[in-house]
């Protein structure tokens, strides 16, 4: 086999039967993918269908903590758990360059494959596209998913009420400053770890609180400002966060500060913000923090019903300042 | 370090006791940026202010310099090197980022020796490193010319738009409306040139400097010790910041500006030109000089209409004060580069507003 991807790779002939052969079906082979038909058919539990695509054009496409293919599982994943819903079939669509080395290409999919078991999610249907060389950035990943939510939950920013708790499920930034500290060589003396990570469990574990889990949002892009920002739209009320409550790494805090940046604006990939009702917060907590991922969950904040639509800060010397979207561009291109 | 509620507490009750009349100047951009997320400024009383001053390096770049960097840049064969800050800085009718997006090599670095690897890796092209900022950077790209004498690299040089702090300082100090009665004193700056600049400053101004440090605490501290010398009708320069600050400054520092360096005169943004108040490649350098090697003259500086960072940076009026402010120049459609640096003044004020007064208790 040829050591690199060729436009014949994605013609529809023998060698591509020969790269999803050897490179995908080998290793994600389940009775879906394997009846190799032209949609997979799946028979889903009783319960609301949840359904989320996202796609992954991150560069680098190999970073400390990851790369694109455990990214593009845990992404989709995590937009499930976000919704309340157990995940269980993944499709998957990859446009490939000219030119890419099947080595990388195999150790995403190998990644990609390793990250599905532990989910325990099923990739049922793929479609592999090959470009000329300069029409893709190496590879670019979609993924959507689709999961079953038990009637008795309804996540929705709907649910947020006056005194609810806000809950960060653990430190904020380290994938944002991860892939800035790759792209740029920028070295600390702590190395920076993308938190890429598949949520499912926190998920799992929060399940046995319906009713009180208000609403669960995955601070990806544009970070934790952007998603409380974009609650306190949603629900027409005020979140009051607490700076001092707020777990961010002291490596992120210094590099951030040295940088100019604000954690509260970086992109993470392994995190949860939960909103809570008040009544069985410290079950909730210690659920949380027992799940994989989590063990610096911290509450960070509480609803308020003024300012409406409003992120207030609590800064450390007790003043507050508003906590707005974020401006243009922070860093292109981290998932 | 770590906060302590309890002693931050008790430091801003014995600031916010203070009853008279008292202008306090930030000199720094970072401390700017670190005073707007700490919201100190929300909890002084109106008769204690803290001002903005023109200690943010891309907000003192005189207009003209922009246009001729961004005129350089656009030239063929040329591969300029910048620190992030610069790319959205509009230039009178361009900025690098636009100059980018029209064909310009212009690639964003951060620190300047990526520059000199970059020429390594590039023999064919002329690399020009924008060398911005003020004694803090300064000594990082008088080490990168001295290597890249070593290295015998004649596709590099540098555009020294550097700058050094106390020659504006004497200048604010002598403005005849001047209301400035202490000076908070950027630490990073001082790590390099220590006390003595500010001593003779405060000798001739009878205006108290704290060379001050970046946390809460630290700028809690400054302000103090500013308010507790302007109580007891004193006037010295100090250090706050004593962990990272000796009062002798940084000599192996000092050694290899003076070497590369000589000072200069230097125009700066909203108050004009300073004598000796840039830093030019002295003569053994001068091949490094990308303003002689590319026959760059200087360019009138075009006022943008409306825009009033020039008295924003000599603590003349806040951001607020500003008529474009939040309005016409925001960070996304910045008119002055107050509003892009995430150093500038104006950008600290927008990004970390108060909540609106109606909803203060």
């Amino acid at each position: 086999m040829n050591s690199r991807v060729l436009m014949a790779h994605g013609s529809g002939g023998l060698m591509s039967q020969q790269l999803v052969d050897e490179v995908f079906r080998s290793i994600w082979s389940n009775q879906y993918l394997d009846a190799a038909l032209d949609g997979a058919q799946m028979i889903l539990p009783p319960g609301k269908v949840a359904m989320s695509t996202d796609s992954f054009v991150i560069t680098p496409i190999f970073f400390p903590g990851g790369d694109i293919g455990k990214l593009s599982i845990c992404g989709t994943v995590n937009d499930l758990v976000a919704c309340g819903a157990k995940p269980m079939y993944l499709s998957v669509g990859l446009i490939i360059e000219e030119g890419f080395l099947l080595s990388d290409l195999k150790k995403i999919a190998d990644s990609m494959a390793q990250t599905a078991a532990e989910v325990g999610i099923q990739i049922v249907t793929g479609d592999t596209k090959v470009v000329e060389r300069g029409s893709a950035d190496g590879i670019f990943i979609n993924t959507t998913g689709i999961g079953v939510i038990s009637e008795a939950i309804d996540y929705t920013p709907r649910q947020i009420k006056v005194g609810d708790y806000i809950i960060a499920t653990g430190n904020i930034g380290d994938h944002g400053l991860a892939i800035l500290a790759q792209r740029e060589g920028l070295q600390f003396s702590t190395p920076v770890v993308s938190d890429c990570a598949p949520l499912y469990k926190l998920g799992e574990s929060l399940l046995g609180f319906p009713g009180e889990v208000r609403c669960m949002r995955d601070p990806t892009r544009g970070g934790m400002a952007t998603v409380l920002n974009e609650l306190a739209q949603q629900s027409a009320l005020g979140m009051m966060v607490k700076e001092s409550s707020i777990p961010v790494s002291s490596v992120v805090k210094g590099a951030c500060d040295m940088l100019g940046m604000d954690p509260m604006y970086m992109a993470n990939e392994g995190k949860m913000i939960v909103i809570v009702g008040p009544k069985r917060i410290d079950e909730i907590m210690e659920e949380l923090k027992k799940a994989p991922y989590c063990q610096n969950a911290a509450v960070v904040g509480r609803v308020a019903a003024e300012p409406a639509g409003m992120v207030l800060v609590e800064t450390e010397l007790g003043a507050q300042r508003i906590m707005g979207m974020l401006e243009g561009e922070h860093l292109p291109r981290i998932c | 370090m770590s906060s302590q509620p309890e002693y931050l507490n008790r430091l801003l009750g014995e600031i916010v006791k203070e009853d008279r009349e008292m202008a306090l100047m930030e000199v720094c951009g970072t401390h700017t940026m670190a005073i707007a997320k700490s919201g100190l400024r929300n909890l002084l009383p109106p008769n204690l202010k803290l001002l903005s001053g023109p200690g943010c390096p891309v907000c003192v770049t005189a207009q003209g310099d922009i246009d001729a960097v961004i005129e350089l840049a656009v030239k063929p064969g040329i591969i300029m090197v910048t620190f992030g800050d610069m790319m959205r800085v509009p230039g009178t009718t361009s900025s690098l980022q636009e100059a980018r997006s029209q064909g310009a090599d212009i690639r964003v670095a951060y620190s300047p020796l990526d520059a000199l690897a970059i020429a390594q890796r590039n023999p064919d092209k002329e690399v020009v490193f924008l060398g911005i900022g003020f004694e803090t950077t300064a000594p990082a790209v008088a080490i990168c010319a001295d290597q890249a004498r070593n290295l015998g690299l004649k596709n590099f040089s540098v555009f020294s738009l550097h700058k050094v702090v106390p020659p504006a300082l004497e200048v604010i100090f002598s403005m005849p409306d001047m209301k400035i009665d202490g000076l908070i004193c950027p630490g990073h700056v001082s790590v390099v040139i220590g006390l003595e600049p500010y001593e003779k400053l405060v000798e001739k101004y009878h205006r108290p400097c704290v060379v001050t440090g970046f946390e809460t605490q630290d700028i809690l501290e400054g302000v103090y010790m500013l308010i507790r010398q302007i109580r007891q009708g004193e006037a010295r320069a100090e250090i706050q910041y004593t962990r990272v600050v000796k009062s002798g400054g940084n000599p192996a520092a000092q050694k290899i500006l003076e070497e590369v360096f000589e000072p200069s005169d230097a125009r700066w943004r909203g108050i004009g030109n300073i004598p000796n108040s840039g830093l030019a490649f002295r003569p053994e350098y001068g091949i490094f000089d990308a303003r002689k090697r590319f026959d760059i003259m200087d360019r009138e500086d075009i006022p943008i209409k409306g825009c009033a960072c020039g008295e924003v940076l000599t603590g003349k009026i806040t951001p607020q004060d500003c008529a474009l402010f939040g309005r016409a120049c925001t960070p996304l459609k910045p008119i002055g580069p107050c509003m892009v640096s995430h150093e500038g003044a104006c950008a600290a004020y927008y990004r970390y507003p108060p909540p609106s007064p109606s909803k203060k208790g």
